[in-house]
């Protein structure tokens, strides 16, 4: 009981370090949760339930991770806008010795100029962690949203 | 229709019919109103979208198998595309015979037959009328006129043409064969993606751009913006004014393809005015970019673009047909289909999944678009009486062979003022 408890404190705060870290922009630190050879993927809910290959965003590595954060910062042009992700219902879904799978559901609120706040998505983590120096890191990170239809652009990782 | 809170709105009365009428400077103006006036947009879709042209509906892969449905649009109305037990495609509407119920309601899958939910109005996958509950009554009381004849009442079926995988429907009984429609030259380039393989799905993506559809087009009938707006593209030499690039119309000017070939991430006298090009900039991860060439030719960038309602992209190894559909004046759903061919290995089917980065709701390109629209709408709905300045590369509609210029929206809109007779 106490090792699950203790897990669970972990992972509450893990993803509460990493939506921050997405909300504050501060999207250098973003790559830095997640394992050098990690996948990461952004999927609409079709495309998951039809066992469809597409991502609206993939990454394959965290250099790949890296470079989405200087398309961010300096090439891509958009609006300006804040974000807020909130993250609930974290739960441990499986655990062997070299990695733990989690679930969470998630929502993103999104403000641009002259709007009220809005739901821009909501989905779920289906992620992997493993431990490296001590400290738990996404191996593989899938968001799967809901609605297949997305708000515009979708430009600041989930 | 976008929400914003307090932006300025023109009052309605007080507005004249000056407003339809097109500027006098002719192919080099668009009036702001044809962005925005709810009487055109109705217009569009009874002239243009049920109108006599071929519309895409789906990738014959899509619905491989006899039984097979897609739900989707033309303009703003509903329809369904369907696999026969014949092997043949079928398009309808997807609304109900009886009291116009959309009863299509998943987007992909497997049927014997259609049931209305309301009444239970049954239809085969030709889009017949089957049955008919309680059409004789119950107890010899009730039921439909004796007269009643389902064959007169299936759903309305479009025509529907099939080239090289790809599927088009029309409303329109006067719209000319697909070939005759698209012309040799743009025959010629469609058949260049689309050679008699067989296509393989890869996945959708789906964007809802709070802008009119015609900005879409405009868009990449617009080749002078890329080299300006899509830092990505520009300092990694996959699209630049200054690479041998040319842009081609059919002859009315509906139709449209731009041709480019990848250059060299370096800096040239031209880039003095790309503002945004950075010398120095290199891919943590260098694998996003490493273009396998696969078609014949040396054009690594090809666009075209297809009245009323699709842009066939072809980007290094990304490919999709970008759907338009429409969702009211001043909005429209860009449904994207990825696909590659049956015959790629894994490792190709990979590289398209991952050059898709460049592309759809997240791409490091057209982010840059779904964004400027939106700006560009943002901008023009409250000034419906003003016009937008198409000058570059002079005032005229024909073939160039550069980019640094608006010649095929020209192209465009020329044909839809004879269309929408503006």
């Amino acid at each position: 009981m106490e090792e699950s408890l203790k897990l669970r404190l972990e992972l509450e705060a893990l993803y509460a370090d990493y939506v921050a870290c997405l909300d504050d922009g501060d999207y250098d630190a973003w790559p830095e949760f997640f394992t050098e050879t990690c996948l990461y993927k952004i999927i609409p809910r079709e495309n998951f339930e039809q066992n469809l290959p597409l991502a609206t965003m993939l990454c394959e590595s965290k250099g790949m991770l890296q470079d989405r954060v200087y398309a961010v910062k300096e090439t891509s042009m958009f609006g300006p806008r804040a974000l807020r992700h909130l993250v609930s219902a974290i739960r441990v879904t499986g655990q062997d010795g070299e990695s733990i799978t989690a679930q969470a559901n998630y929502a993103v609120l999104q403000t641009l100029n002259d709007e009220e706040t809005k739901i821009f998505q909501c989905g779920r983590y289906l992620d992997r962690l493993v431990r490296e120096d001590g400290k738990l890191k996404f191996a593989e990170k899938l968001c799967v949203f809901d609605s297949n239809l997305v708000s515009n652009s979708l430009i600041i990782p989930i | 229709m976008s929400s914003a809170i307090g932006r300025p709105r023109l009052p309605e009365e007080g507005r004249n019919d000056t407003r339809r009428r097109w500027p006098e400077e002719g192919l080099t103006r668009v009036p702001y109103w044809v962005y925005s006036d709810p009487e055109i947009y109705r217009q569009e879709q009874e002239r243009i979208f049920c109108g006599p042209a071929w519309s895409f509906v789906a990738l014959e892969c899509e619905i491989a198998q006899p039984g097979d449905f897609k739900r989707t649009y033309i303009g703003d109305r509903p329809i369904v595309v369907t696999r026969g037990k014949d092997g043949e495609v079928n398009v309808f509407v997807n609304r109900c015979a009886h009291r116009g119920v959309q009863f299509c309601r998943e987007q992909r899958g497997n049927t014997k037959e259609f049931v209305c939910p309301y009444h239970q109005w049954s239809y085969d996958l030709q889009g017949n009328l089957l049955g008919v509950p309680f059409k004789r009554g119950v107890k010899k009381k009730g039921g439909m006129p004796p007269e009643f004849d389902t064959k007169q009442h299936g759903l309305r079926k479009l025509r529907v043409a099939v080239r090289h995988g790809v599927v088009f429907a029309t409303f329109s009984e006067e719209t000319p064969s697909f070939e005759d429609y698209l012309g040799e030259t743009m025959l010629s380039w469609f058949d260049r993606v689309f050679d008699g393989r067989k296509l393989m799905l890869l996945g959708y993506s789906r964007q809802l751009i709070p802008a009119n559809w015609k900005l879409m087009f405009e868009n990449i009938k617009d080749p002078y913006h890329a080299s300006l707006l899509h830092v990505f593209l520009v300092t990694f030499g996959l699209f630049r004014a200054d690479n041998p690039s040319h842009v081609q119309m059919d002859e009315t000017g509906r139709h449209g393809v731009l041709v480019s070939r990848k250059g060299e991430q370096k800096k040239t006298e031209d880039l003095s005015d790309m503002r945004n090009f950075r010398e120095n900039m290199k891919l943590n991860d260098p694998k996003l970019l490493t273009p396998v060439k696969e078609f014949p030719g040396d054009a690594t960038v090809v666009m075209q673009t297809l009245w009323p309602n699709l842009i066939v992209q072809q980007q290094s190894n990304t490919l999709a047909m970008r759907q338009l559909v429409t969702r009211g004046p001043e909005s429209f759903e860009l449904a994207w289909t990825f696909f590659g061919y049956e015959d790629d290995d894994e490792e190709m089917t990979q590289i398209r999944l991952r050059q898709a980065n460049l592309m759809g709701p997240s791409g490091l390109v057209s982010i840059d678009d779904s964004e400027v629209m939106q700006f560009s709408q943002e901008g023009i709905s409250s000034y419906p009486e003003e016009a937008g300045v198409l000058e570059m590369g002079g005032s005229g509609r024909e073939d160039q062979d550069h980019i640094v210029t608006e010649s095929p929206i020209r192209a465009f809109y020329d044909y839809y003022r004879q269309v929408m007779e503006l």
